[in-house]
């Protein structure tokens, strides 16, 4: 991988992270506190995003950059986790077996409907 | 833009890089490692996941409240290291490849090993601050 594409990957992460502020502010202002709608919003919407890179078929350093760097860092794991976990600490079971199967459940949908989308672009 | 605002977002700006840097180094250097399952993701997702649960804690119970540690360690860095969509469009792939009992194993082992070490890494924080 040359410099550039370093720079790149780092500059787009940054990026990707202050998008995911950015959205989780905005739907956790309007969809209350009690379930953490905001990661979810977040990690589905990039889902999807990253099926419909792969269904346009980017490849290479166009999906490193774009799908694994950007789209990599917008999404993730360790907020969702944590929120599960905090919901069981606050007695919230079905809530927190929910935001588990919810974002299993739409995310796995969410790319593969892109990736169809793109393709059939 | 208030001062505290830009510095919230510098800082999340910043976590991010260097979260999307280490995560991408480890990808490209251990590519194609092991095929079958996918253990730079699942790796760079239960590590990122047990340090997210160690600076939430430390920092909302233990340490003053500060504008910029928790967005650039937890909003930042964490959440860029861990990543949500790769993880479900490797899920896309071992079903595209028949693999469902596979699929389901790294959905299943993701999410328990991701909880345990929010868990541990909380229990671990507060243990040190009861003895302390």
């Amino acid at each position: 991988m040359s410099v550039p594409v370093w720079i790149a990957v780092g500059l787009l992460g940054g990026i990707g992270a202050l998008g995911r502020f950015l959205v989780d502010g905005i739907v956790a202002a309007r969809g209350g506190r009690d379930f953490p709608l905001g990661t979810l919003v977040v990690n589905v919407s990039g889902s999807a995003l990253l099926g419909l890179l792969v269904g346009l078929g980017f490849k290479g350093d166009k999906l490193l950059l774009a799908g694994t760097a950007t789209l990599g860092s917008y999404t993730t794991f360790s907020t969702w986790m944590l929120e599960t976990q905090r919901l069981v600490e606050d007695g919230e079971l079905g809530l927190a077996a929910a935001n588990v199967l919810v974002s299993l459940g739409v995310g796995l949908g969410a790319v593969a409907l892109g990736r169809w989308i793109g393709a059939h672009l | 833009m208030p001062g505290r605002d830009r510095r919230e977002l510098a800082a999340i700006f910043a976590g991010g890089v260097v979260g999307a840097l280490m995560r991408v180094a480890l990808v490209q250097t251990h590519a194609g490692a092991a095929p079958g399952w996918p253990w730079v993701t699942f790796a760079e997702n239960i590590l990122g996941t047990f340090l997210l649960g160690y600076f939430a804690t430390r920092l909302q119970e233990r340490l003053p409240l500060s504008a910029y540690r928790r967005p650039l360690l937890g909003t930042g860095f964490c959440g860029a290291f861990t990543t949500f969509s790769t993880m479900q469009l490797e899920q896309l792939t071992m079903i595209d490849a028949h693999r469902y009992g596979l699929a389901v194993a790294y959905a299943s082992s993701s999410v328990i090993a991701g909880y345990a070490s929010v868990h541990l890494a909380t229990l671990y924080v507060r243990r040190a601050r009861t003895v302390t």
